[in-house]
């Protein structure tokens, strides 16, 4: 279920983003090719990705918002609704999996005071999910906090990891 | 070498060889160490004269199917009517494999060489390599290190792109990849047509993985034959190949070794061995998707495309997981089972349904409310999963599970029975 807006709708091509969405434009030969990173500059600028977003994304690209929504949600890494401060995805795949990582995932829940997968902290600083491989599986456990890549996190690790992102 | 550790003296270190070593990321740290020279040695070539060398060498595509390169390429065109792609196959998302990862760190210039080779001998004027959304760190050193060679002048009219892709594995199946390019869902295309006839944007296509595409400079440069002479076992399978080493091991990292190297001396002297007071219980040698191996398996399996297939596995990506008698193997299937279920694009019914299933069926059986007439269903089902869809990943999730009960059945019987412990909730 996505987010409502409630605020009068700030567009988000404009300026500088604008620039940008010009310049990814001349890589392809259709429009419609730059959308994936027409969304990634949307969430780049807002941290998700909301209904009116992808309303003007189809006007930019010359694609209809069902259309542009089909691809949203296809794809795990674009936000459907506002997530906390810092994004926290560890991997619990396999290789991951039998090297401890479900119990980096508890520490972080448990540190992070976000409680529960998927869930914001109360402060609005943590959202802490599961995901599966990171492609960095020599590296257990692999954790991506925003767009940092952080590797080898051991539950003794969190606290420190948890701090300095406060 | 076995990033992030020393080399070690059995290793062939072709393309690890400056792993660890930051100078070499750069461009002037790669020119000077003879960076971008095949590059311009390749622009004095025929472009079918390129692909006969690396068709010679036997050069065979590193992302998991083991094509051979050069016949790839020869499918392309010969006489350009239409623009030609490349597209590099950066998505790397096979658990057990990151090998790529560390291709894109450390040498990102060897990438884009073997990716301008690769454009001339298919004749491309645009490139795009798409690298997963979540390797933030490969992507920046990747648009850095295109940054630097474009100013160089090193591309020669050719245009490179980074194409990032946005949290799904499916997206590394290149009609997949060519779909999330144009900006669709990332769903496999029917083949035939195939890519080199009807490719990216409807044009003719060539994809390539990281792996294969870092290692034809070195073919280039230094020839087919020797290229060739890389092999220990086997001399269908030639070169080297970087073997991504996860789990329990004491020293898990990617190791380059000639083609027919043993998976045993892999584990016990590259990687260390097992952890303290552990012994090995299988193995998985080419990354998720393809079947496990116990210790016996391990133990004489030869790492090269034949020496996998005569264990009754394959050499995939390269990426071996290993698991020690700690491990409870039905719980891993599982896992295994969930990545499936997780990434399917549920196109086809039998995937879509199928993974659910799979995974819903292990879940009740960790949950301690499975019956034995279960394995049977799980076999049942694994056969309809398999060889029935448009792309292999379905068939990615029968293979650890048709294998897994094969060979450790009894700790499936264990749950079952009630002689273990639910480990889950149902």
């Amino acid at each position: 279920m996505s987010a409502v807006e409630t605020q009068e709708y700030a567009p988000v091509f404009t300026g500088k983003t604008l620039e940008r969405l010009q310049e990814i434009l001349t890589r392809y030969p259709t429009k419609q090719a730059a959308l994936l990173p027409a969304l990634w500059l949307v969430q780049g600028e807002r941290g998700w990705i909301s209904d009116r977003n992808m309303v003007e994304v189809g006007e930019v690209l010359g694609l209809t918002p069902a259309y542009v929504k089909g691809v949203v949600t296809f794809y795990t890494m674009y936000h459907q609704h506002p997530v906390g401060a810092n994004f926290v995805q560890v991997c619990t795949t396999s290789p991951c999996n039998i090297c401890g990582a479900e119990d980096v995932v508890k520490a972080l829940l448990a540190h992070t005071g976000a409680k529960e997968l998927g869930a914001t902290s109360p402060d609005g600083q943590w959202t802490v999910i599961e995901v599966e491989c990171l492609g960095a599986c020599g590296f257990a456990t692999p954790v991506l906090v925003n767009d940092d890549f952080v590797e080898s996190v051991t539950p003794e690790r969190v606290p420190e990891l948890v701090r300095k992102y406060k | 070498m076995g990033y992030p550790h020393k080399p070690h003296a059995k290793e062939t270190a072709l393309l690890s060889k400056h792993f660890g070593d930051p100078d070499a990321r750069t461009y002037k740290g790669w020119a000077k160490r003879g960076g971008y020279e095949t590059w311009k040695q390749a622009q004095t070539m025929a472009p079918a004269a390129i692909t006969d060398v690396v068709k010679e060498s036997g050069l065979r595509g590193r992302g998991g199917a083991g094509f051979p390169t050069g016949l790839k390429w020869s499918f392309m065109p010969k006489e350009k009517k239409k623009p030609h792609y490349l597209c590099v196959n950066a998505d790397e998302s096979e658990p057990g494999t990151f090998k790529d990862r560390e291709i894109m760190r450390w040498t990102p210039h060897a990438l884009l060489e073997g990716t301008l080779i690769a454009m001339r001998a298919i004749q491309a004027e645009v490139g795009y390599i798409y690298i997963r959304g979540e390797f933030t760190e490969p992507y920046a050193i990747m648009e850095q290190a295109l940054a630097e060679a474009t100013k160089a002048g090193v591309l020669g009219g050719h245009k490179i792109h980074l194409h990032r892709g946005a949290g799904a594995y499916i997206c590394g199946e290149e009609t997949a990849m060519m779909n999330s390019i144009e900006g669709k869902r990332g769903n496999p295309r029917i083949k035939p047509p195939f890519p080199a006839a009807f490719g990216v944007f409807g044009m003719p296509t060539t994809i390539n993985n990281v792996e294969t595409l870092a290692a034809v400079p070195h073919i280039l440069r230094q020839g087919a034959a020797w290229y060739k002479a890389m092999s220990l076992s086997n001399p269908k399978s030639t070169g080297t190949k970087l073997f991504s080493v996860c789990g329990h091991v004491r020293l898990p990292g990617n190791y380059e070794v000639t083609m027919g190297f043993p998976l045993k001396d892999l584990l016990h002297e590259l990687c260390g061995g097992m952890r303290p007071g552990r012994t090995l219980k299988a193995c998985i040698p080419g990354g998720s998707s393809v079947p496990i191996l116990n210790r016996e398996e391990s133990e004489g399996c030869l790492l090269d495309y034949e020496g996998c297939v005569e264990k009754g596995t394959m050499l995939g990506s390269g990426g071996v997981i290993v698991f020690d008698d700690s491990a409870d193997m039905v719980y891993q299937i599982m896992r295994l089972a969930r990545f499936y279920a997780h990434e399917s694009c549920a196109q086809c019914t039998q995937c879509r349904e199928g993974t659910a299933w799979t995974t819903k069926i292990l879940e009740r059986i960790l949950a301690g409310q499975g019956k034995m007439a279960d394995l049977d269903l799980l076999l049942d089902l694994s056969d309809n999963m398999t060889g029935k869809t448009i792309c292999v990943l379905s068939d990615s999730c029968a293979a650890p599970v048709v294998s897994g009960i094969k060979k450790f059945r009894t700790e499936f019987e264990d749950y079952i029975a009630g002689r273990k412990q639910p480990v889950m909730v149902a």
